[in-house]
This record gives structure tokens, C-alpha cells and sequence, in this order.
């Protein structure tokens, strides 16, 4: 076929007969889709090659999951009171959301700003305004997926969470702050550093705020100073603000909705301005 | 609509202390192919990207489609397609996945499985973009420039890289468009790709223009007389002896030899009896011509005697 093809191309460059064609192929009739088009196609494609991502597919899926199964059924880590798995999901929930829109996000936009990705789409009618909406578009399509996931994993192994609409109106605000401080910082990230830097911090980010940020147990058991520095951490404020909705019952603190606010407004500022495309 | 395609006025693009761009001034025609020809560093990419409003000119003035290319972006994206000189597609995305997301910004595309079987890309229209060899690469972004049936492209070093057949498919699709009256802006550092496909040619050498305009202006439709010898030949007693003037030229060839041309003011006095001239003399000067041939201009050699530089040593 391909063959074919430029045996046919050749010889129309040779003998322009078949031009009547190609004028009413080609003839210019330029024109922006519909902004809602160009973002929802933007959105599904984004989407696409995230979940293709074999690497953030790992961060994003495999690992949460396989830290809500392993420690729900083993006691290698001393979790709190409680039944395992009800002290695991919202903590490894909160580690979801940070996989996505910090993690996954920070290095998929860099990777794409080194590339020229970025710079290509520049050049396109889809706005700067239409890509940041499209990414988040899809940022929220991925957790979704997560915590459809992992909460039917959690209920397999027994979660027994006490929804009331209240709680879970709660739970998607924090979730929704949440995704805009971490999503903030993944530009501010990825739009400053070389795709490097932001690959290997990005990481790095996931595996201290894995340890540090109330993930797996609750930060209560850290030693004063330590306590009230990760207190501050957006994860921390997530994954706390989680465990008082979903396991406990209990209205999130202010504190919580104050420090994901105070991260995403900084971080939002300060990406604004310090971006590079290219 | 008889504005210029583009119109660019003593355009200077400076990156810290270097001057990429040095006061350059040129207009490409609305349905008409301009190219832009000079060795890398010449400042093509700068001047073409200056034109895509990807950078802010230091100097001068430039009118897209008779607007401003940074001031007026919104308005000129859907009439502008753009072909950068590599990347500018995800890794992970696929060949026709992309093209199609491409056609989606625009209002009244191309089928992308149209353009994907005449650039040769249907059988990897499922490949990821990693995948592709640097030539599909290319005719992909390629295909990504047209799609949406823009007024106006720009290619930035459209066949860098490919092979013949994936060139002439290329070549093929740029005289397409320009027959279907879109401009066609593109860079290249190959004079043939200049002389076969536009219509206008902008020489730039050092940030400057060096010379335009049609590629048989340039070369001045003049044929030359080449030869190469190891005797020692007495230039300024071979030009005695050409019948109506003309001037003898030489440089030292890769194997240790002297090539020596022979150019003629007036087109017309390079005839017969001139030829004749230059082989009588050698005859009895007890020289024998090697490769003896009368052979047009070529850019290539405009370029070198404008710049005194070869286009493809760069």
C-alpha cells in the first residue's frame, strides 16, 4: 500500500492532472472548533497517555493498591486503632490523588514542555486556558478511576466506611482542593526545572510524603516537631481530612481546607508567573 | 486579501549577546512557495519562529497575513499551520490519534486518514510516536501542519532527514498546496529542495538576506565552463584568449587537484566558438582538461559566491 501510494504521489508532482483534487482538498477554509471540542478531545487524549503511561500506571494504580491489600492484610505496620483497612483507604486515597495530580501530572508536563509539546499546542487555536482545563479535565477523569478502584478493593476487604451525603460532599471538596494545590505545584515543577529534575524530584516528593504525610498511619505518632511540620504538608492535610470524614465520621477540620487552600493559592500564583512553555 | 503572506522589515532576534538575526527583510506571496535557504546558524529557524509568534522579535516588524504574530495570536492560530523541525507530539500519543486531536481544533479539516495514506503513514497510524522512524516523524508533523486547512504554512526543515521517496511525497504535498493557493513558507538548507519547489528563494547567511528571489534569477539562467586539471594553468592568459572576455576561476579539489570555471559576463557570449576557445588554448598551452563541461548555475554556486562558503559544510 505504501508503495503504492508514492508511486501514485510521484506521479502526480509529474503531471499536475490530477490537481482538481487536491485544490479542493487542500484550498484553505481555516477556523477554530468550538472551545468545548478542542478541550474535551484535548481532555481524551491526555487521558489516554496517562493511562497508557506504564510508569505512571505504577504510581498511580499498582502501588496504592498493592499498599491497601498488603498492609490491610498484614501487621507489619502498626496502623492505629481500628479495623486495618478502615485506618488504610483514606490515607492511601490521599496518595492516589497526590499520584495523579502532583506526581503524574508534574512529569508527563515536563516531559511534554522538553519535547516541544507544549510549544506545538501553542501554535494551535486550543488556548492556554483550554489546555490547563483540558489537564485537569483529565486529572479528575484518572482519579476517578482510582478511587472507583481502590474503594471497591477497600470494601472487598472489609472496608466499612459511614457515608452520609454530608461526608461525602466533605470528602470530593477535599479532594477537589486538593487537586488544585497538587496540580499547582506539578506545573510550577515541570514548567521551571529540566524534564530531569522534575522526573527524579517528582518522585522523590512521592516516596517522602509516602513515608511522612499521614499515608499509611497518622501522623499523631510522630515526635512533636516532626507532627506539626507535616501537619503542613497538603497530603497530610488530605489524607487527615479523609480519615476524619470517611473513618471517624467526623466534619474535616478548617485546618485541613486552610492548608490545602494556602498551597494551592501560592502555588497557583506562583506558576502563573513563573511558567515557561518552551 | 492582496496582502503579503508575510512581511518581515529589518527583523533583528538577539539571544543574550549573540545577534541570531541581523536586520533581515523579506515578503512571501499569498499561493506561492518562499523559501528560505542557508546553512544551519543562518538564522532561518529564528526568523520563521519570530513569524509563528513563538518568539518576540528585538527589532523591526513582521506582519502575518497582515497582522501581528504575538499581538494578534488568537486571531492567526486557526489560519496557521506550523511544522517545527522535530518534536512537538507526545511520545506515548499515536500517529493518527494526534492527527485526528490536530483536525479536532479546527473547524473544516482534512480527513486525517486522507493525509495519513498520501504521506505514507497509514500503516503505522497506530504506532506511538516513539516509534515512528525520524522520517515518518516528520511527514507526521507534516500532515499536523495541513490538517486543519490553514492560509499559510510554515515548514521548518520539511524533508531534514528523509529518505527519497518519504522527500518526494513531501514534495509532492507542498506543491499541492501551493497549487490549491496556500503560502508556503519553509526552510532548508538543501538548493535543490529550493530550486524544485519555490517559487521565491530568500538566500540568509549570517542573520542577513544575502540574495533573493526567483531560482532562475539567482542563478542568472548562466552556464559556466568547468575543468580540472594538475598541470599549472595561467589564469590571466587564459582569459586573453576567450573570443569576447570572460573571467577564469579555480579552487583546490578534495584530491589535490585545481578546478578552474569559467564564467562569461554577457550569457550569451558562453557559445560554441567560446568552448572551442578554452580547448584550443589548453591545446596549446599542453594542458589537458579533466572533466571538462559546460554546466548551468546552480544555487549552490550562487550561494558560494555570495558567501564565499558551501551550503552543506556547515
Amino acid at each position: 500500500m505504501t508503495e503504492h501510494t508514492f508511486t501514485a504521489s510521484a506521479g502526480a508532482a509529474a503531471a499536475p492532472a490530477t490537481g482538481g483534487d487536491d485544490v479542493s482538498l487542500f484550498a484553505p477554509a481555516p477556523g477554530a472548533a468550538p472551545m468545548w471540542r478542542m478541550v474535551a478531545s484535548q481532555a481524551g487524549m491526555e487521558l489516554r497517555v496517562m493511562l497508557r503511561h506504564g510508569e505512571q500506571f505504577l504510581l498511580t494504580m499498582v502501588i496504592p493498591v498493592l499498599l491497601l491489600v498488603g498492609f490491610s492484610l498484614t501487621s507489619v505496620l502498626d496502623v492505629g486503632e481500628g479495623p486495618r483497612v478502615d485506618a488504610l483507604t483514606p490515607g492511601v486515597l490521599a496518595l492516589a490523588v497526590m499520584s495523579t495530580s502532583f506526581t503524574g501530572l508534574a512529569i508527563g508536563t515536563g516531559f511534554e514542555r522538553r519535547y516541544g509539546v507544549l510549544k506545538r499546542l501553542g501554535a494551535t487555536p486550543l488556548s492556554r486556558f483550554g489546555l490547563l482545563a483540558a489537564k485537569t479535565l483529565a486529572v479528575l477523569g484518572v482519579q476517578a478511576i482510582q478511587a472507583v478502584v481502590l474503594c471497591t478493593v477497600a470494601l472487598a476487604l472489609g472496608w466499612s466506611p459511614s457515608p452520609t451525603p454530608g461526608s461525602v460532599l466533605a470528602a470530593v471538596a477535599l479532594v477537589l482542593l486538593a487537586t488544585a494545590a497538587f496540580s499547582s505545584l506539578a506545573l510550577l515543577m515541570a514548567g521551571t526545572l529540566r524534564a530531569e529534575a522534575t522526573l527524579a524530584g517528582a518522585n522523590l516528593v512521592y516516596v517522602l510524603m509516602l513515608g511522612l504525610g499521614g499515608v499509611l498511619f497518622p501522623t499523631s505518632g510522630f515526635p512533636g516537631p516532626l507532627e506539626q511540620a507535616a501537619s503542613v504538608l497538603p497530603v497530610t492535610a488530605l489524607s487527615s481530612g479523609l480519615r476524619a470524614v470517611l473513618t471517624e465520621g467526623s466534619p474535616p477540620s478548617p485546618g485541613a481546607f486552610a492548608v490545602l487552600a494556602v498551597w494551592a493559592l501560592v502555588g497557583g500564583l506562583l506558576a502563573s508567573r513563573l511558567f515557561r512553555w518552551d | 486579501m492582496d496582502t503579503a503572506a508575510v512581511e518581515v522589515v529589518d527583523l533583528v532576534k538577539r539571544y543574550g549577546t549573540t545577534t541570531a538575526v541581523t536586520g533581515l527583510t523579506f515578503s512571501a506571496r499569498r499561493g506561492a512557495v518562499t523559501a528560505l535557504l542557508g546553512p544551519n546558524g543562518a538564522g532561518k529557524t529564528s526568523t520563521i519562529e519570530v513569524c509563528e509568534g513563538f518568539r518576540r522579535a528585538d527589532g523591526g516588524r513582521v506582519r502575518v497575513l497582515g497582522l501581528d504574530p504575538v499581538a494578534d495570536a488568537a486571531a492567526l492560530k486557526p489560519r496557521v499551520g506550523v511544522m517545527p523541525q522535530s518534536g512537538g507530539v507526545p511520545t506515548g500519543a499515536r500517529a493518527a490519534e494526534w492527527l485526528r486531536l490536530m483536525a479536532s481544533f479546527h473547524a473544516r479539516p482534512i480527513d486525517p486518514r486522507l493525509l495519513l495514506e498520501r504521506l505514507g503513514l497509514t500503516s503505522v497510524a497506530a504506532t506511538p510516536f516513539r516509534r515512528l522512524s525520524g522520517g515518518q516523524q516528520q511527514r507526521l508533523s507534516l500532515a499536523c501542519a495541513v490538517v486543519g486547512r490553514p492560509e499559510l504554512v510554515f515548514l521548518d526543515e520539511p524533508t531534514a532527514g528523509l529518505d527519497p521517496q518519504a522527500r518526494m511525497a513531501t514534495w509532492d504535498l507542498v506543491t499541492a498546496l501551493r497549487g490549491a493557493g496556500v503560502a508556503v513558507i519553509l526552510t532548508t538548507h538543501h538548493m535543490d529542495e529550493a530550486e524544485r519547489l519555490a517559487d521565491h528563494v530568500v538566500v540568509i547567511d549570517h542573520g542577513a538576506v544575502a540574495a533573493e528571489g526567483t531560482p532562475a534569477e539567482l542563478t542568472g539562467g548562466r552556464r559556466e565552463v568547468c575543468f580540472s586539471t594538475d598541470a599549472d594553468v595561467d589564469a590571466a592568459r587564459l582569459e586573453a584568449a576567450l573570443p569576447r572576455g570572460g573571467r577564469v576561476g579555480s579552487r583546490d579539489t578534495a584530491d589535490g587537484r585545481r578546478e578552474y570555471t569559467v564564467t562569461t559576463e554577457d550569457p550569451d557570449a558562453l557559445d560554441p566558438e567560446f568552448l572551442a576557445a578554452i580547448t584550443a588554448w589548453c591545446a596549446s598551452s599542453g594542458v589537458l582538461a579533466e572533466d571538462l563541461r559546460v554546466r548551468r548555475r546552480t544555487l549552490e554556486d550562487v550561494f558560494l559566491q555570495l558567501t564565499g562558503r558551501e551550503l552543506r559544510d556547515q
